[in-house]
């Protein structure tokens, strides 16, 4: 069944000329695909938890997370297909948060002024 | 040109049309959700610190929880964007049944998971592992172990906060939809609401691994 009116048809002819979008629709088998990555993302990243990959556990681990965020963000919330701006600001808020976080991250993993590790005046257990 | 075109029943009077209205509630809603970035950024900083910290008392501590029900809800949420997605593309396409089915199905899916969640929680309270003066671990590591129960009930406390408040959205939506509220041209409260729930997917994307599965399993 459809829904779509003379009206609605107006409306995107309308949108189009003023630099509106029509409704991007994305194929079903995209968003199929997407879901499966999505799943064995999850199976690998259990799988890795039982792996032992020394120091580079937990980046294992992130990669798998990040790779299926990016995965959510381009396709089911639709970045791929939104207009330059929403993708600069989804851009900067990881960017920031990439800042924020390795900034500190930084800090445990950079040798000190003493040549020991990790931020000072900090007990370890 | 029919007058019903210039004045779409949802096309607010300072926009010029449907296409300039969706764009700026879309960069809004991207605004809300990267603060919403920073918001949870700053618990996954105090994660970062403290595990760092205490690296062994973390993976002690993360072992008391079920990965499996972790891992199982990972699937449902997934599950449960999956339909959301559906529901927005339903939308798009003007088919009003599937975005009220399509809608119902992420609010279930949701209910599922929120469900579990009360069962782990329970199941902390029994075991003694809430932070407080009830707070029990054996071993020399129960102050550090506290602080990583202090993260996981905050981070995936507010995690299922984000989804109590969806859930009834979600229902106003469909229940609009269902009353024909939204159409392939104007269905944005549908896309919006839409992009919160990945949001909250993506969120535990990471909660799973770094509350769930520290150190070997």
């Amino acid at each position: 069944m459809t829904a779509t009116t003379e009206t609605d048809v107006h409306e995107h002819e309308h949108g189009h000329e003023h630099g509106g979008r029509h409704p991007h629709v994305v194929p079903l088998l995209t968003y199929f695909l997407v879901f499966g990555a999505l799943m064995v993302g999850t199976y690998l990243t259990v799988w890795a938890a039982g792996q032992d990959f020394g120091r580079f556990n937990t980046v294992v681990a992130l990669g798998i997370a990040v790779t299926k965020a990016t995965l959510v963000v381009l396709f089911f919330m639709h970045v791929k297909y939104s207009p330059r701006l929403t993708q600069l600001v989804v851009a900067v808020a990881v960017a920031f948060l990439a800042l924020l976080i390795g900034g500190v991250v930084n800090d445990y993993y950079s040798p000190r002024l003493d040549g020991q590790m990790g931020p000072a005046n900090i007990r370890r257990e | 040109m029919s007058e019903a075109a210039h004045h779409h029943p949802a096309l607010a009077h300072h926009f010029e049309n449907l296409g300039e209205q969706k764009e700026a509630s879309s960069l809004g809603m991207w605004l809300f959700i990267a603060q919403e970035v920073m918001f949870f950024g700053g618990m996954f900083l105090a994660y970062t610190v403290y595990r760092n910290l205490y690296p062994a008392a973390f993976a002690e501590a993360s072992h008391h929880l079920d990965w499996k029900l972790g891992g199982i809800n990972t699937a449902v949420l997934i599950l449960s964007s999956l339909t959301m997605a559906l529901a927005v593309r339903a939308a798009a396409l003007g088919n009003r049944k599937q975005i009220v089915l399509f809608l119902i199905a992420t609010v279930v899916l949701g209910s599922i998971f929120l469900g579990v969640k009360v069962v782990e929680y329970g199941d902390k309270f029994e075991h003694h592992l809430v932070p407080g003066a009830h707070f029990q671990f054996p071993g020399p590591n129960a102050r550090p172990a506290q602080i990583f129960y202090s993260l996981y009930f905050a981070m995936t406390g507010l995690h299922a906060l984000h989804m109590i408040i969806g859930i009834p959205i979600l229902l106003v939506l469909a229940w609009l939809a269902h009353r024909g509220r939204y159409t392939p041209a104007y269905h944005t409260p549908v896309e919006m609401t839409g992009l919160y729930w990945h949001f909250v997917d993506i969120v535990w994307i990471f909660l799973f691994p770094l509350l769930y599965l520290v150190g070997p399993h």
